[in-house]
């Protein structure tokens, strides 16, 4: 369980922190889960609209299989338990964004039940956390309230999209954790494609269920539940402050209400929206115009022989293949198109270097400029080459930096640049002698100083030949003949 | 041109193909009717142009000898059936103005083949009612009269314009849509025949819901032969209704002629009610001897739940309704009454744009639904509807098919009934469980009351043996030889 550096300091002793998270994550597909209408973001208002979106009479909802196969496969990503049964419920309220007047959603009749998450953690540690149930529902539409002073509008191109809410068990003790785990369902639900995960265009979304209780305690408390927090940061901010509050509460001998509340992120605080009393009735009951979902166990299996490996998968593999350690495997697997370009890399290379060369400088670069792997000018058969001029001896680590700048800048192969630059590192021995002779016939007291003794005088000696050479000879032939040398 | 007006769809369809007359004559002989029969009330919206038009399309394909099925019979469609650019109410005041950009999946079926239409027809509000009083519309009339009593009485419902329609000769044929009973029970009230398919046989896209898991489309007509024909047309399968059933649909007329030689008809002891007319109680028995007489072989069988389809079905089709009415808000389509906040604007459009009757289902919908409520109502009836269903399916490894009295009564005077929704509920005693347990049934006209009213049988058959069912109600039609006619138009 979590270790107790997770815990709260109270005024009167220490808390524990319990919270659960409910993650709406949309669909990728092209049509709704209930209609034709097309799903993608940012057209304009009321433009992907279908005659079912709109609720109009005597129009019938028709289940996408693409949806109901993105939510096998993350289940399946999940390690989760597939409903070959499941049950699709309205869930019943009055919105102008929600034209029918209900929500369809999976109420007691999931399609997946319960599965497992493993969380990797800052010191490369992980840590288990279960998956209560994934179901499908639809999305509501949009309502704008800045558009007109007395009026709000409707943007129904939202309406009846697909959203997997993946429910987890209340096995999060901490804001990291939280964050941690947020960050590998993202990265799970890429991998699988059913979710691209961003969180900014509101394709992932979050509720957050908290509850306190002291150290050592095993009852749960009461719990509050905090809507809509739309960013990892945001998620963190907001667990520590709803956990503080429920601590002041009953420090203050007072008792936790439980309620719905909202985060305003502007404020970092979180308010309350509705008591328990307020809670909807939601009248929940099957959809009579959809029959229960029935899955074929063949086409399951079908679906979990074509999933991708998967990071933890990915990162074991990178661990005992190319014997990197847990938090640089961790690193590479987290998004597949990195762990991937990272292979692309190390195959038939040093995969040290070649995980150094990804994480530390390609990455850096990546920050720098705001890109994205498949928009960076150098390519993995790029940098691969220039790797392979660091292995042959061509260049030495600090002249492939050099390099390296130069092929971000121009898009042009390493070999390319050296050759046009001149920038190969000799090895000519010969050529190197001579100037290894030039350097020690220049400095005969300090040949004699280090012949006494003096051994930290070799680096000035590798300097100056260094110096000379203009940084193209090579650091290990320069070595090798100057001790020789210098031993007479 | 009345005489053209008293044909059948089979006989109409004989006479344009031998080219007596022309699908045009037909129709106009059906717009003058619809003229002269408005005091009935009978349609919501008349579309002449449209019939017109359809026949003259239909002139020209009976020339070139490529009818098809239906070409040129002028029909009426219940103004539940969405119809393109066509004003479509369901009754009520909250569709005011609602003109559908799509076309039912029933609908355009019969205008494939060849059908026109007349006009959209009268019916209760939302399809609620078993008397087409519920219409914000006003209350259709049925042809029929009391004999000695000029009191205008209701033509059933909720398919009330579409049976007033067809006793009326004003339309050859009618849709209706059948939930409790809304077709089997206007059908009897005038005399005609009206037929629910086995539920999933008729597409549902396109037709206003009530309660989406009873709801289904039939015809209405004046022979079985017709309602046969019609269904043809109705039925299939439609991707777009996940609960239409991909069964071929067969050639119901090839079922016809063929008797009913061996076949076993159940005799359902608890549709014996208290209370039952003694005319009815006689009628039901002739029913059983014309049967016999036709070869087949009556047996006594028992659906023991019968007594509790009625409260079933009165929670089951509210909690449904509560939560497909939720869409009619005020926001994008029919009325819509402001107010001061959203909820008031809501609460506004929905009490003016609802009736009485609307508000009182969907408030019991709303209640069965409710926390703390819903296992002890909604569950329960959903426990209960499994047992008729049951009750059905053993009773059809004994028999193939079912006669009993379609309506406890006879038409009733408009007003009749109307302080006493529990006694407007007991019209469907006979009907409801047929939809709960998703099976077709038959009104066929079977007599007349000591009063000269029309009586109505019903037979009911397994799921998706409509072919048993036509074939029986043809022979209870023949025995029958019901000739009567109404006086009241």
């Amino acid at each position: 369980m979590a270790g107790s550096t997770n815990l709260i300091d109270g005024r009167t002793g220490k808390w524990e922190v319990v919270l659960g998270l409910e993650v709406h994550a949309q669909v990728v597909s092209n049509a709704k889960l209930f209609s034709g209408a097309a799903t993608a973001f940012g057209a304009e208002p009321n433009t992907q609209v279908s005659y079912v979106d709109a609720a109009f009479p005597g129009m019938l909802p028709v289940i996408n299989r693409r949806c109901v196969e993105q939510a096998v496969r993350t289940g399946l990503g999940l390690k989760a338990r597939i409903n070959l049964r499941s049950v699709f419920d309205r869930k019943n309220y009055f919105y102008p964004d929600l034209p029918p007047g209900y929500q369809i959603s999976q109420y007691k009749q999931p399609i997946v039940g319960k599965g497992t998450i493993t969380l990797d953690l800052a010191d490369g540690a992980t840590r288990s956390v279960g998956i209560t149930r994934l179901h499908l529902e639809q999305d509501a539409g949009k309502s704008l309230h800045d558009q007109s002073p007395g009026e709000t509008y409707v943007d129904l191109n939202r309406a009846g999209v697909a959203l997997m809410e993946i429910v987890s068990e209340p096995d999060l003790r901490s804001a990291e954790e939280a964050a941690a785990y947020l960050r590998k369902l993202r990265s799970i639900l890429r991998y699988l494609g059913s979710c691209d995960g961003n969180m900014e265009e509101g394709s992932m979304r979050c509720d957050v269920n908290l509850s306190v209780r002291r150290a050592g305690s095993t009852e749960l408390g009461t719990r509050c539940e905090i809507k809509n927090v739309n960013s990892v940061r945001f998620v963190m901010q907001a667990i520590e402050y709803e956990a503080r509050r429920q601590v002041e509460v009953i420090e203050d001998g007072g008792k936790v209400v439980q309620e719905t509340r909202l985060f305003d992120s502007g404020r970092g605080v979180t308010r309350s929206m509705r008591s328990k009393e307020e809670a909807h009735d939601y009248r929940y009951f099957p959809d009579p115009d959809l029959l229960p979902l029935e899955l074929d166990p063949a086409w399951v299996e079908e679906i979990r022989r074509t999933l991708p490996e998967l990071p933890d998968e990915k990162k074991a593999r990178f661990e005992r293949d190319y014997k990197l350690n847990a938090y640089d495997a961790g690193v590479l697997v987290a998004e597949r198109e990195s762990a991937e370009f990272f292979e692309a890399i190390a195959k038939g290379r040093d995969a040290k270097i070649a995980a150094n060369w990804v994480m530390g400088e390609y990455f850096g670069y990546l920050n720098k400029h705001g890109l994205d792997l498949p928009k960076a000018p150098v390519d993995a058969t790029r940098l691969g080459g220039l790797i392979d001029l660091i292995a042959d001896g061509t260049l030495s680590g600090r002249m492939a930096k050099e390099v390296f700048e130069e092929m971000w800048r121009t898009g042009a192969p390493a070999a390319a640049i050296v050759e046009a630059k001149g920038l190969q590192q000799v090895t000519d021995t010969g050529a190197i002698e001579a100037e290894i002779d030039a350097v020690l016939g220049s400095a005969a007291d300090k040949v004699a100083e280090y012949r006494a003794g003096k051994d930290k005088l070799f680096g000035f000696f590798v300097g100056q030949v260094m110096k000379r050479t203009q940084g193209k000879a090579s650091p290990a032939v320069v070595n090798e003949l100057l001790k020789k040398k210098l031993q007479g | 041109m009345t005489g053209l007006t008293d044909l059948t769809i089979a006989a109409a369809r004989e006479g344009l193909k031998a080219k007596r007359f022309s699908a045009t004559e037909l129709a106009r002989a059906h717009v003058a009717a619809m003229e002269r029969t408005r005091a009935l009330n009978v349609f919501v919206t008349e579309t002449p142009e449209r019939a017109l038009a359809a026949a003259a399309a239909s002139d020209a394909r009976l020339a070139k000898g490529e009818a098809r099925p239906l070409e040129g019979i002028p029909l009426a469609i219940k103004d539940l059936f969405c119809t393109e650019g066509v004003l479509t109410t369901a009754g009520s005041h909250i569709l005011d103005g609602f003109k559908p950009p799509y076309e039912s999946t029933v609908t355009a079926q019969l205008w494939r083949d060849g059908a026109a239409m007349l006009g959209k027809t009268n019916m209760d509000e939302f399809a609620m009612g078993s008397s087409t009083t519920t219409s914000y519309y006003r209350p259709t009339i049925n042809p029929w009269a009391r004999r000695g009593d000029n009191r205008p009485l209701v033509p059933g419902g909720s398919s009330g314009g579409s049976s007033a329609v067809v006793a009326a000769r004003a339309a050859l044929g009618a849709t209706g849509t059948d939930t409790g009973g809304s077709i089997r029970q206007p059908a009897a009230f005038a005399g005609i025949v009206g037929m629910k398919p086995t539920y999933g046989r008729c597409s549902r896209w396109g037709i206003v819901a009530f309660a989406s898991s009873l709801d289904q489309a039939g015809p209405m007509t004046r022979s079985v032969r017709d309602a046969a024909i019609m269904l043809r047309s109705m039925a299939g399968h439609d991707p777009r209704d996940s609960t239409s059933v991909d069964t071929a649909v067969p050639d119901y007329e090839a079922a016809l002629g063929q008797g009913v030689k061996g076949l076993r008809v159940g005799i359902p002891k608890e549709y014996r009610v208290d209370g039952m007319s003694a005319e009815l109680d006689r009628l039901w028995q002739r029913g059983i001897e014309w049967l016999t007489a036709a070869g087949a072989k009556p047996v006594d069988i028992s659906l023991p739940h019968t007594k509790y389809a009625l409260p079933t079905y009165y929670i089951i089709a509210p909690a449904e309704a509560s939560s497909n009415l939720a869409r009619y808000d005020g926001t994008r389509f029919g009325l819509r009454v402001a107010g001061d906040s959203l909820t008031e604007m809501y609460e506004n459009t929905r009490a003016e744009g609802f009736g009485k009757e609307v508000r009182r289902r969907v408030m019991i919908g709303t209640y069965v639904l409710s926390a703390g409520y819903y296992d002890a109502y909604y569950i329960r009836a959903q426990r209960v509807r499994a047992l008729i269903s049951r009750d059905f399916t053993q009773a059809f490894q004994k028999v193939d098919v079912i006669l009993t009295p379609t309506a406890p009564s006879t038409a009733f005077a408009i007003g009749e009934k109307a302080d006493d929704p529990i006694a407007m509920y007991l019209n469907d005693v006979f009907t409801v469980t047929v939809n709960l347990a998703g099976l077709p049934g038959i009104s066929v006209p079977a007599g007349l009351s000591a009063d000269g009213l029309p009586l109505g049988l019903q037979l009911i058959a397994k799921a998706f043996d409509e072919e048993t069912l036509f074939r029986a109600a043809e022979v209870v039609e023949e025995a029958a030889g019901f000739t009567a006619r109404p006086g009241g138009y």
